[in-house]
């Protein structure tokens, strides 16, 4: 269905009773040319370049619960592109790109609201660092601005600048950065891919590969055995167990990253805001929730839940940075699991097995990587070959020492 | 989550600090080669259940203990001391 001014009307006079589901729910058929395991951002998007920009037949994306249920319906929002690292920026600076675009390619409300991103900086040798990143963004042609305390605290005022521990020097602002409404991400694109004859089968979980001859030829799943030609997993979080289905490892561990969010408040937050000194960031929703996350729980978890020690310290870093949060009551909280690679960026590349092809690794950051994420991987699965914005994230860079450790915490995976 | 240490009992999370996997004990001989350190350093069996890893009693008695622990469940099943246990 097409959204217009014209359907709204026509609709609101019929009590909107004639909308019509976004997708078809078609039963898998026995063979598709390529099929995508994981129905979250990264492979609705996968799907959706794929039916859009390449010829590759018919396209089927797996998912074993349902659509927008994973990690992309359990992150924080953020899209920016603050990487310094030569591979990381030119990507991330790709993807930030087509976000600007995204409501009108998708024709669906994404909500992306370039607020400004502001990182702060709490010592001299932080704001160097921060003017070098700064730098290296404006380079290729991002927008960054480097703030003095005062005209920081011009755009928010509240902050805690005289911290005696950690008092606030500055921050380094990008401004056309924001957020974005995760679900209508999911949605749209999956409208999208569905109405370029993409099948999404929900409830269809990938049990293993039939492997013969070195290449992939079909999954097995919990709705039957389905040929494929080629393969793609966009599945985040749960990466090592389909690669253990196909007998290899991943430079992965998976670990799970709770989130925040308050009940509803006025308008008090413009910006997102990431403090330099813990790992915590929060924004303020449409809704007025404040939305906010901190570090990993830092022990290997599948479970989309964390432990008390984490939701104390992320709490006493916002209360350290904005002692006005303490007014504020949370509402729920709730943890989701990050496929943490051994540098902390992510990787997209041919598996070691033939047909079979890899989307994974994205730690924190996914969520603003889907529509760079979505190119870069249909590319790669449709051509066998690397998009160039990715050609970085192979898999062989960990065995090369081609590392892209933007955090410069070593192999560490809970580290990043 | 609580971890009950063999010699100070039973503690809460946050007196220890975790290392990672069992595999950090096997330690590859220093002219092992690339391959061997890649996958020493980074590859890993990353299961989903049951798993052994390494973790130290910080702000306890400073041992560095073998927890064998469920990753799906975060229900821990039996620690000992890492000295002695195999990798």
């Amino acid at each position: 269905m097409r959204y217009s001014g014209w359907q709204l009307l026509r609709q609101a006079f019929q009590g909107n009773r004639g909308w019509k589901a976004h997708w078809r729910r078609p039963d898998p058929r026995p063979e598709y040319d390529v099929v995508i395991v994981g129905g979250g951002g990264h492979g609705l998007a996968t799907a959706y370049y794929l039916a859009r920009q390449h010829d590759v037949g018919r396209i089927a994306v797996l998912e074993k619960g349902a659509l927008g249920l994973g990690n992309v319906g359990r992150n924080t929002t953020v899209v920016r592109s603050t990487y310094m690292l030569p591979g990381n920026g030119a990507f991330y600076s790709f993807s930030l790109g087509l976000w600007k675009g995204l409501a009108q390619e998708l024709n669906y409300n994404v909500m992306f609201s370039p607020r400004g991103v502001i990182s702060l900086f709490h010592s001299d040798g932080q704001r160097d660092a921060f003017a070098r990143m700064g730098n290296a963004m404006a380079i290729r042609g991002d927008q960054a601005v480097l703030l003095g305390r005062a005209e920081l605290r011009r755009l928010v005022p509240w902050l805690d600048y005289d911290n005696t521990r950690f008092p606030i020097f500055g921050a380094l602002l990008q401004p056309d950065a924001g957020t974005a409404r995760h679900d209508a991400v999911v949605w749209g694109y999956a409208r999208a891919a569905d109405r370029l004859g993409v099948d999404l089968i929900e409830n269809c979980e990938v049990t293993g590969f039939d492997i013969a001859g070195g290449r992939v030829c079909a999954v097995e799943t919990t709705r039957g055995r389905i040929a494929a030609g080629r393969v793609g997993i966009a599945v985040a979080g749960h990466s090592s167990r389909l690669a253990a289905m196909a007998g290899f490892r991943l430079p992965i561990e998976s670990h799970v990253l709770q989130a925040f969010v308050t009940e509803g408040l006025k308008p008090v937050m413009d910006h997102v805001i990431s403090y330099g000194m813990g790992h915590f960031y929060i924004s303020q929703s449409d809704k007025g929730g404040l939305v906010f996350g901190g570090d990993l729980d830092g022990y290997a978890s599948y479970a989309q839940r964390g432990n008390l020690p984490l939701v104390e310290h992320v709490m006493e870093a916002g209360m350290t940075l904005m002692p006005m949060l303490g007014r504020a009551r949370v509402l729920r909280s709730w943890g989701g699991v990050m496929d943490m690679s051994a540098d902390g960026s992510p990787i997209i590349d041919r598996a070691p097995v033939g047909g079979l092809y890899l989307n994974a690794g994205w730690c924190y950051g996914g969520f603003k990587a889907i529509p760079g994420s979505g190119v870069a991987f249909a590319h790669l699965l449709a051509r066998d070959e690397p998009h160039p914005v990715a050609a970085c994230y192979r898999l062989d860079r960990f065995a090369t020492g081609h590392l892209i450790d933007e955090e410069g915490t070593g192999a560490f995976h809970n580290r990043h | 989550m609580r971890i009950p240490c063999p010699f100070c009992g039973d503690r809460d999370l946050r007196e220890f600090h975790v290392m990672g996997g069992a595999e950090w004990l096997a330690r590859p001989a220093p002219n092992a080669g690339a391959a061997a350190w890649d996958a020493y350093l980074h590859q890993r069996a990353n299961p989903a259940g049951r798993t052994r890893e390494l973790w130290l009693h910080e702000a306890g008695c400073g041992a560095w203990l073998m927890v064998e622990r469920d990753t799906v469940t975060h229900a821990v099943h039996a620690v000992v001391p890492a000295r002695g246990a195999a990798s």
